[in-house]
């Protein structure tokens, strides 16, 4: 399902749009479930308490208190530092970045920390970190601002990468990630933020989890397999439309995670249509 | 990640404390600043422990460090910064126990500075062009263990014998830590994957 109002800006919600859930509203829904269910979790990042940029932990502080929700400086060292030694500790921190291209400012502790202290442990040592990277261009915000990075970090041992491209696939996401005990980067694409979903009814079950590693075929097709994520999934099922007219059946898959990747999901398809993209 | 853990104790509410050690080295990286200035703001229960031993690696402190005390940069982040004669066990252990009082009473993070000198190399082989043996050679009086020694057998808490009886056992104990380490058998490498997720 293709929304075609994906990449308009501004405009009021039809009322049938309004009943449908938005991406960023869908990964508020997912914090403030999973901070209900257990107190060791914490969000923390620059101004996620008082006024978020994007705006999707709106709503937390007033229900979670200070202690739980907090804005820090712009240490992005610090920030994921402290979340790997708070989880060490027994925390399960959600680090917010105000834009995911900061991430390399905090490298070492992403992959040196995070990634590999369980190994370095023998298992020994869990490292329950999320942390929550809006990317994505297409909105002007610049050259720093505007990156897709996951592929750089995804290559270091240890950690996992989310990125949702629906509002359905962003909670189970979410939810995924924060019980998961490992380092995971989950990436959300700003253009993506505003869009609107209908969701299936088991999306509001406390515990309607997307697990890892489980692609989603978004359109069944013969002739060519295309995997995209984030925003490029909705470009492709908009060229898949298009080429539908011309004769030509695309299939397009969202792996949902590249870290860890559904290879068999991408390879079945790719059997069936001889022609990977 | 020190903070990080203080941070988690806080929220617990336990005694637990966080002891961060470093050399004086570290402390130019950006990590120390943002986690001292981190502590400071939220009022984490952790000790900042410089280990001041004047060298990282060839460089010599006044080369890479322009304040006299590796404790004058705690001002900048707002925490109290002390210094200690890394040499002498008590003076240690007392100037973190202050440091560690004011922690559990929830005054937060303190940076204690132990001054001392780095005397061997810094790697195994180290040939170490960058200073002179004669002022290594010096520095080796102001051993802390020997010092600790005299002060214990002067104040009559251990004699001797005992302190022989005690390096002993840990001699022993390192012995066959190592005789254990290299006897056993190299792990098989399909190890190598395993612990990479939890």
């Amino acid at each position: 399902m293709f929304p075609k109002r994906l990449f308009d800006h501004g405009g009021k919600l039809s009322p049938e749009e309004k009943k449908l859930i938005s991406y960023r509203g869908a990964i508020n829904e997912a914090l403030r479930e999973e901070m209900r269910r257990d107190e060791t979790v914490i969000v923390m990042g620059q101004d996620v308490a008082k006024a978020p940029a994007f705006g999707v932990t709106m709503g937390l502080l007033q229900e979670f208190g200070k202690d739980r929700v907090r804005d820090t400086p712009i240490s992005e060292i610090a920030m994921v530092g402290a979340a790997v030694g708070a989880a060490l500790a027994g925390m399960r921190p959600i680090v917010e970045f105000q834009f995911g291209d900061f991430l390399s400012c905090a490298i070492d502790q992403v992959t040196h920390q995070g990634g590999m202290l369980r190994y370095l442990s023998g298992g020994q040592i869990k490292v329950p970190v999320v942390v929550r990277l809006p990317c994505g261009a297409g909105q002007g915000t610049g050259s720093h601002h505007a990156q897709c990075l996951y592929s750089w970090f995804a290559h270091a041992p240890g950690i996992k990468v989310a990125l949702p491209s629906t509002a359905r696939d962003a909670k189970g996401l979410m939810k995924t990630a924060i019980r998961d005990n490992n380092m995971v980067l989950f990436y959300e694409h700003k253009i993506l933020y505003r869009s609107r979903w209908p969701v299936p009814p088991e999306y509001h079950q406390p515990d309607f989890l997307i697990p890892f590693g489980q692609a989603d075929i978004k359109r069944v097709g013969r002739d060519v397999t295309v995997v995209a994520t984030l925003a490029t999934l909705h470009y492709a099922l908009s060229a898949a439309e298009e080429l539908e007219k011309e004769g030509i059946s695309v299939e397009v898959i969202d792996p949902r995670t590249l870290v860890p990747l559904d290879r068999q999901t991408i390879v079945d398809s790719v059997k069936k249509t001889h022609r990977p993209w | 990640m020190a903070a990080g853990a203080a941070l988690a104790f806080k929220l617990k509410g336990s005694r637990q404390l966080a002891l961060c050690f470093f050399g004086e080295g570290a402390s130019n990286e950006g990590a120390f600043h943002e986690s001292l200035n981190l502590a400071a703001i939220w009022e984490l229960p952790v000790i900042f422990l410089c280990e001041n031993n004047l060298y990282a690696i060839s460089l010599k402190l006044e080369e890479f460090v322009r304040v006299k005390n590796i404790a004058d940069r705690a001002a900048a982040y707002g925490m109290p910064g002390v210094t200690v004669d890394g040499n002498d066990v008590v003076a240690v252990y007392e100037g973190v126990a202050r440091a560690a009082k004011r922690a559990r009473e929830g005054q937060g993070p303190s940076l204690v500075e132990a001054k001392t000198y780095r005397l061997a190399g810094h790697l195994f082989d180290d040939p170490q062009h960058y200073r002179s043996l004669e002022e290594v050679d010096v520095k080796w009086q102001n051993c802390p263990i020997k010092r600790f020694k005299a002060q214990l057998k002067a104040e009559g808490v251990l004699s001797e014998g005992e302190m022989e009886r005690l390096e002993q056992e840990v001699n022993q104990e390192v012995d066959k830590a190592v005789a254990f380490a290299r006897t056993s058998p190299f792990p098989d490498p399909e190890e190598a994957f395993q612990d990479i997720f939890s």
